[in-house]
């Protein structure tokens, strides 16, 4: 087993016995603490999986501010009855069966991927290599492509030139072998993993790295992601200056009353 | 690039290839190194940190500060406090919920710790080297107000619980302008990885980035500002304020673990002053042209041959000093603020926030986004700085122009 698979199974425990803490202890506070062993947990299996954009994310949004707020408001509102909140067996009983469902409903969606099918789709880079190289794991020398034979950076098909460049750049050559771009693309991928900041906010504004950049025609890029993100964000805006002004009314009214 | 949460590194690829350990070991050897050499930072510096503080308040009250333990100007007092602290009986109140009492200091201390992984010393001496390593590095810093509020909430008493609630509003109010203002010198840059920031600002000090437009300039100050507020330093500390809370949200702990929130307090104020260091302050460059130079062609002298890199050993070693120094200079600053400005209410504190500091930062990111744009077009000519990173590759051998990120701790 190696180290990166420890730490994955090491941080799945964490975050599974997180979950269940968050829901076996009564006192809200220490379910507020639960919760964020839970979710910081899933933030070290996005860093484990190289999504860093993601992994930071999950920190700043649900540790640092959401778990921050509901513990702040807890204190707020902290007095003897509602900090500890027993649950009935009843209510035991329906969250258990409508958690199992929900567990079987994820579990039977990962289940019918075919993940495999799924990385070479997603992943036109590899894609490339596999076209120039032939199978990336059994690396088979063929009569159009011996091992000796340097393949020039110029002589690169076009559709693969996006992809493949990035690799002869990487080693600052213009011509490799076979067995040297393999070990040059295996250098790349080692060195870019995790940069995911500057995809996502291409796909933001509408390329998708991935899928659009290969294309000869322009008619059918991806749509961006920007202006129902902007939506979201304006329209949690507006709840938050509404959720204040509520708040604000009333103590204007005690305060008219008092004078 | 960012090779999750195990560091590997330059150094596991030597153990790798030198001492023929197995990559799973090497790596695993190269974490325990990394975080060695960062823990002991981590621990040093809130050691002299502490006797600064004492000394600079000294100086300013008119005392003389420590003056007795280990020569004349009592240097070893952050050891001497040290030793009495360890000693100290580890009280847990009755009230209290021990669990949660126990484990506040430790995650204001971890999130302290992780936050240093993120920071680069010198070009490429960095544990983790991220491509969007600022983002990382604020995301976990931003863990500390979870462990204040525990804190305060699980030591069971009035005093802790009005501070730890005073900490959550002022730090959640505060993430914002902090997050805003160092977006600033990003726009100019166009990257989040610190080593590129850093690479960025090479020449002449009016090559830093606080130089680079007004709105920097601004931004410097307002950053400066907000991130003093959020390592809750006088006159924002209303987290603890002595006279009104008696200790505020640490008032029930003692010995070791008091001793914990003072370490991460004082590892976050230079924290965030070597992030201020990177952001406007031109990183591990000196701001002197020729000496820069200088330091760079020591480091490409050695690049050239595959074997230890003497050369750009010390190239790095002098740049890990001056962002050191810098951070230090800036940590002088916020404790001669703690001892001249007088304590805010909290009311004003949230004030100062959210009705200035916030509408300004937003002002100036707003402003630093038209005014590439209204240059480009006043001026006639788009071919400024360019952003990216792609005078990254002036500083550095040919060879490692792609790989910028991947570098690590080397040696």
């Amino acid at each position: 087993m190696s180290g990166t698979q420890l730490l994955f199974y090491i941080f799945a425990a964490a975050s599974c016995l997180g979950a269940v803490a968050v829901v076996v202890s009564q006192n809200v506070v220490r379910m507020a603490f639960w919760l964020m062993v839970s979710l910081g947990s899933v933030s070290g299996l996005f860093f484990l999986l190289h999504a860093d954009f993601v992994a930071a994310t999950q920190l700043l949004i649900y540790v640092g501010g959401t778990v921050v707020l509901l513990v702040f408001g807890v204190m707020l509102t902290a007095s003897g009855k509602h900090v500890q909140i027993p649950t009935s067996p009843a209510e035991g009983f329906l969250a258990a069966g409508i958690g199992s469902l929900f567990l079987a409903m994820i579990v039977s969606t990962v289940a019918s991927v075919n993940w495999g099918d799924y990385r070479a789709k997603l992943d036109p880079q590899y894609n490339a290599i596999v076209a120039l190289l032939g199978d990336d794991e059994t690396f088979q020398v063929s009569e159009e492509h011996p091992e000796g034979v340097e393949l020039a950076k110029k002589d690169v098909p076009e559709e693969h030139q996006q992809y493949v460049w990035p690799i002869y750049e990487s080693v600052n050559s213009d011509a490799l072998t076979r067995a040297e771009l393999k070990s040059a693309y295996q250098g790349y991928k080692q060195d870019n993993k995790g940069n995911t900041a500057r995809p996502l906010g291409l796909a933001l504004l509408g390329v998708r790295p991935d899928r659009d950049l290969g294309k000869e025609t322009d008619d059918k890029l991806s749509t961006g992601y920007l202006l129902p993100f902007e939506i979201v964000s304006v329209h949690l805006l507006v709840v938050l200056i509404g959720a204040a002004y509520l708040a604000r009314a009333k103590r204007r009214v005690d305060q008219v009353d008092e004078t | 690039m960012m090779h999750a949460l195990i560091a590997e590194a330059s150094i596991s690829h030597s153990l790798e290839q030198q001492l023929g350990l197995s990559s799973g070991v090497a790596l695993l050897i190269a974490t325990f190194i990394h975080a060695f050499l960062l823990i002991n930072f981590f621990a040093v510096v809130p050691l002299f940190f502490i006797w600064l503080e004492r000394k600079v308040s000294g100086r300013i009250q008119d005392r003389l500060g420590p003056t007795r333990v280990g020569g004349r100007f009592g240097w070893l007092q952050g050891l001497a406090d040290g030793i009495k602290l360890i000693q100290k009986e580890d009280l847990v109140p009755k009230a209290a919920d021990s669990m949660l009492f126990r484990m506040a200091p430790y995650i204001v201390c971890v999130a302290s710790f992780g936050a240093f992984m993120f920071l680069p010393f010198s070009d490429g001496w960095v544990a983790v080297a991220a491509d969007i390593g600022l983002f990382i590095l604020l995301a976990i810093l931003s863990l500390e107000v979870f462990g204040i509020i525990l804190a305060g909430y699980a030591s069971g008493s009035k005093w802790s619980l009005y501070g730890g609630m005073r900490e959550a509003a002022q730090m959640v109010s505060y993430e914002i302008p902090v997050a805003i203002c160092a977006l600033v010198p990003i726009v100019a840059v166009g990257s989040l990885n610190l080593n590129e920031i850093g690479a960025f600002q090479s020449g002449w000090f009016f090559n830093w980035l606080i130089f680079h437009d007004p709105f920097c300039f601004l931004a410097f100050f307002v950053y400066f500002t907000v991130a003093t507020a959020s390592c809750k330093r006088a006159p924002f500390d209303l987290a603890e304020a002595e006279s009104e809370l008696v200790g505020g949200f640490h008032t029930e702990y003692s010995g070791m673990r008091w001793s914990f929130f003072f370490m991460a307090e004082y590892a976050s104020m230079f924290l965030v002053s070597a992030v201020a260091a990177y952001l406007f302050l031109g990183g591990w460059h000196t701001g002197i042209g020729p000496l820069d130079d200088l330091f760079v062609s020591l480091r490409n002298s050695s690049a050239a041959s595959g074997e230890f890199e003497v050369g750009s050993y010390l190239a790095n070693l002098i740049g890990m000093s001056v962002i050191v120094v810098k951070g230090s200079l800036l940590v002088f600053v916020q404790i001669w603020i703690r001892w001249t400005f007088p304590r805010l209410r909290i009311d004003q504190v949230m004030m100062t926030c959210l009705k200035y500091l916030v509408p300004m930062s937003c002002a100036l990111f707003l402003g630093a986004v038209i005014w590439p744009l209204l240059m480009a077009r006043m001026t006639g000519n788009t071919t400024w700085k360019e952003p990216l990173g792609k005078k990254v590759s002036v500083a550095r051998p040919e060879k490692a122009e792609e790989s910028t990120e991947g570098r690590e701790v080397r040696q």
